[in-house]
C-alpha cells in the first residue's frame, strides 16, 4: 500500500507541475533567505572578531585626553614622556611588553612615487605588542633605536604603493628632508576593525621620529600588552593610579588620560554585529514566514480544488488513510525537496556573497536545520490537515464540492 | 442465469429507507421509506421525474451516502452497521459506480483512470495494465488509453467511466444516467454494452435514466415518485 500510495503521490506531483513548483518556490525562497542572511551575519561577526584579535591580544592603550576618536579632548592634556613609559614598565608587574608611540601623517616618496601614510615611532616592543610579524628583513638594532637612525619597517600597502613588485629591503624612502633605509617588511594584516588599512604604516625608532619629525620628546600613546587576560582589570586600575600620581591629578579631579582595552573594543563591536545578525535574522524570518503563508495558501487552495478528486478516490474504494497518506507524501516530498533546494541555493548564495563581501563563509548547521524543519513542517501541516477534512466527508459530499 | 444461491438471498435489499438532507428548518426529505429488492444478475432501470430521489437512492446503494433511517442489506450484511472503512472496502470489492457527471481524474490518462480502482486493490503493475486495457477494449476504446479526459468526447469519457467501474468485475454496477449527456446513437451503444456486461459477465446492473428507450433494455423498471417507489414494471419477456 505504501509503495502504491507513493506512486500515486509522485504521479500527482508530476501531473501538476506548476502547482508543485509554486508550492516549492515559497519554501525555497524562505529557506534560502533565512540561511543566507544568518550565515552572512555570522561571517561578519567572525570577521570582526578576527580583526579585533589582530589588534593584539590583551592589549591596553593609554592615551592623553579623555575620549577616543573625533572630538577627543587632547588639548590641555599633556603628552607622556619616556619616563612615564619606563615607570609603567617597571612598576606594574602584569605588563609583558610596552611600546611608547608617536605618530605623524606624512607623505613619503620613493622612486618618484608619493604616498601619504602614517609614520609611527616606537621601539621593537611595538611589533610584539601589536602581534606584528616580519615578512622580510629585521627589526631595529639597539644602536638604531638608541641613536635615532634613519631606518624604517614598512607595511604591505606602503610597499605596494612605493615599490610595486620590487623587494624594498635595502632601498630607501624620503620623508620630508631626510632619506630613510627600509630594513623590514611587515606581514599583511588587512583591514582593522574600524575599517582602516592596518598595512598602511611606516615604523621608525621612537627617537628618529621625535628628533626629525616632531621635534620634541613627547609620547602620544603607550601600547601595553598584559601577561594574563585575567589581570587586565587590575592592571588597568594600577596604571590609572600610577598615571594620576605622575600627572599630579588631585583627588576628585577627572583623569586627563584614558586606558583603553582591546577586549572592550571587541565586545562593543561584536555586540553591534550580533544586533545586526539578529536584525537580519528577523528580516529573514519574516520572509520565511511569508514563504510559509504562501505554502499554506497553495496547499489550502489545492486541497479545496482537489476535494472532488478525494471524492472520486473514496468512491472508487480508497480508504481514508490511503487518501491521507497520499496527500501527506505529496506534502512531504514537495516541502523537503523545496527545503533541500533552498539549502543548496543558500549555500551557493552565501559562499558567493561572502567572497564578494570578503567575509569568511561559516556553515551554520543549526539555522539550516531550523529553516528546513520549519518549512517542511508548514508544508506537511497545511498539506495534511485540509486533506484530512476532505477525506472525512462522505464520498458524495466530497464529490458535490464546488 | 441465476444458478447460485443468490436466488434465495437477494443481493440488495432496502427496507424502509429514508433520507433527510439538511437539518432543522431547511431540511428536506428526499426518500420516504423505500423498499427494494434486487437479485443477483438482475438488470434494473430506475425512472421517475426529476427530484424524485433516483440519485439519492443510487448513492445510498453505492455506499456513497448513508440513509437517515431504515436498513440496507448487501448480501445479507446490514450496511448501516459498517464503519467508513468497511464501506470503502465494500465499494472497492463489490461495487462499480458510474456517475451522472463522469468524475474522471483530470489531466490523468484514460488508462490511469481505469487502473485506479485496481491500484487501491493492491494489484500488480502487469495485472493493472492488462485489466485496464481489457476494460477499455470492452467499452470500445482500444488505443485511447493515453488520452486524458479533456482529449475525449463526452461519450468516450462516459465509456472510460464505465470501464473504470467494471475493471474490478464488481457484483453490482450502479450507473446514474450513464446516457444522460449522450446522443441517442451513443446512448444505445452504452446500453448494449451494459446489456453485454449483464449477460456475459453476470454483473448486476442498476441504471437511472429518463429515457424510456434506454429503460427498455432493462428486465425491470422501477418508477420513483416523490421519494417513493411508485410501481415496478417487469419486461422479462423481451429478447
Ligand atoms: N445534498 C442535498 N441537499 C439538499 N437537498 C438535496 C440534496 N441532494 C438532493 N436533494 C434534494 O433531494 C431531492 C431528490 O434529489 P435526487 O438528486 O435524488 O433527484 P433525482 O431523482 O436524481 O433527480 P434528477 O433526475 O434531476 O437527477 C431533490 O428535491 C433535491 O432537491
Ligand atoms: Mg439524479
Amino acid at each position: 500500500m505504501l509503495w502504491n500510495t507513493l506512486l500515486l503521490a509522485l504521479r500527482e506531483i508530476r501531473r501538476n507541475v506548476l502547482r508543485s513548483f509554486l508550492t516549492m518556490l515559497g519554501i525555497v525562497i524562505g529557506v534560502a533567505a533565512v540561511i543566507t542572511m544568518v550565515t552572512l551575519g555570522n561571517g561578519a561577526t567572525q570577521s570582526i572578531a578576527d580583526q579585533v584579535s589582530s589588534l593584539g591580544s590583551n592589549l591596553l592603550i593609554v592615551r592623553p585626553g579623555q575620549r577616543l576618536g573625533p572630538g577627543s579632548s587632547v588639548a590641555g592634556a599633556p603628552n607622556f614622556k619616556i619616563a612615564d613609559a619606563e615607570a609603567v614598565q617597571s612598576q606594574i608587574s602584569a605588563v609583558r611588553t610596552l611600546a611608547p608611540t608617536v605618530a605623524r601623517g606624512l607623505t613619503v616618496v620613493a622612486d618618484g612615487r608619493n604616498w601619504s601614510t602614517s609614520i609611527t615611532g616606537s621601539t621593537n616592543a611595538w611589533f610584539s605588542t601589536g602581534s606584528w610579524q616580519l615578512a622580510d628583513g629585521r627589526e631595529f638594532s639597539e644602536a638604531e633605536e638608541r641613536g635615532g637612525q634613519a631606518v624604517c619597517v614598512i607595511g604591505e600597502t606602503v610597499r605596494r604603493e612605493l615599490f610595486g613588485t620590487q623587494n624594498p629591503i635595502g632601498l630607501s624612502i624620503r620623508i620630508k628632508n631626510f632619506s630613510c633605509e627600509v630594513i623590514g617588511l611587515l606581514v599583511s594584516k588587512g583591514q582593522s576593525a574600524f575599517g582602516s588599512d592596518q598595512d598602511d604604516v611606516v615604523v621608525m625608532p621612537l627617537k628618529t621620529v621625535q628628533r626629525r619629525l616632531s621635534g620634541n620628546q613627547d609620547i602620544a600613546a603607550l601600547r601595553i600588552s598584559i601577561k594574563d587576560e585575567n589581570a587586565i582589570e587590575q592592571a588597568k586600575k594600577q596604571i590609572t593610579l600610577l598615571m594620576r600620581e605622575r600627572r599630579n591629578i588631585a583627588e576628585g579631579e577627572d583623569d586627563n588620560f584614558s586606558v583603553l582595552d582591546t577586549r572592550q573594543i571587541s565586545e562593543t563591536l561584536s555586540s553591534t554585529t550580533r544586533v545586526m545578525t539578529t536584525l537580519l535574522g528577523a528580516v529573514a524570518a519574516v520572509s520565511l514566514l511569508v514563504g510559509g503563508i504562501g505554502i499554506m495558501n497553495i496547499m489550502l487552495v489545492s486541497v479545496t480544488e482537489r476535494t472532488r478528486e478525494i471524492g472520486i478516490r473514496l468512491a472508487i474504494g480508497a480508504l481514508e488513510r490511503e487518501v491521507l497518506l497520499q496527500f501527506l507524501i505529496e506534502a512531504v516530498v514537495l516541502s523537503s525537496l523545496g527545503g533541500v533546494i533552498g539549502v543548496l541555493l543558500a549555500t551557493a548564495a552565501s559562499i558567493s556573497l561572502a567572497t564578494v563581501m570578503q567575509l569568511p563563509y561559516l556553515f551554520n548547521p543549526g539555522i539550516n536545520l531550523l529553516a528546513f524543519g520549519f518549512s517542511a513542517a508548514i508544508g506537511v501541516i497545511f498539506g495534511y490537515f485540509p486533506a484530512r477534512r476532505a477525506a472525512r466527508l462522505d464520498p458524495i459530499d466530497a464529490l458535490r464540492h464546488e | 442465469m441465476n444458478q447460485n444461491m443468490s436466488s434465495n438471498t437477494p443481493l440488495i435489499e432496502l427496507r424502509g429507507v429514508t433520507k433527510v438532507y439538511g437539518r432543522g428548518a431547511v431540511s428536506f426529505q428526499a426518500l420516504h421509506g423505500v423498499d427494494l429488492t434486487i437479485t443477483q444478475g438482475d438488470f434494473v432501470a430506475v425512472m421517475g421525474p426529476s427530484g424524485s430521489g433516483k440519485s439519492t437512492v443510487t448513492n445510498i446503494l453505492g455506499c456513497l451516502d448513508v440513509p437517515t433511517s431504515g436498513s440496507y442489506l448487501f448480501q445479507g450484511v446490514p450496511v448501516e452497521q459498517l464503519d467508513r472503512n468497511q464501506r470503502a472496502l465494500l465499494r472497492r470489492n463489490y461495487l462499480g459506480f458510474v456517475f451522472q457527471g463522469f468524475n474522471l481524474l483530470a489531466r490523468t490518462s484514460a488508462q490511469e483512470n481505469v487502473e485506479l480502482p485496481l491500484l487501491y486493490r493492491g494489484e500488480t503493475y502487469q495485472a493493472r495494465r492488462a485489466a485496464a486495457q481489457a476494460a477499455l477494449a470492452s467499452v470500445g476504446l482500444e488505443g485511447f488509453g493515453h488520452h486524458t479526459p479533456s482529449e475525449l468526447s463526452g461519450g468516450q469519457q462516459q465509456r472510460v467511466a464505465i470501464a473504470r467501474a467494471i475493471v474490478t468485475h464488481p457484483s453490482v454496477l450502479l450507473a446514474d444516467e450513464p446516457t444522460g449527456n449522450l446522443d441517442s446513437k451513443t446512448g444505445h451503444e452504452i446500453m448494449q454494452l451494459l446489456t453485454r456486461l449483464n449477460c456475459d459477465m453476470g454483473i448486476t446492473v442498476l441504471m437511472v435514466t429518463h429515457e424510456p428507450d434506454m429503460a427498455a433494455y432493462a428486465r425491470r423498471i422501477i418508477h420513483f415518485r416523490d421519494g417513493r417507489v411508485e410501481r415496478i414494471d417487469s419486461q422479462e419477456g423481451r429478447t
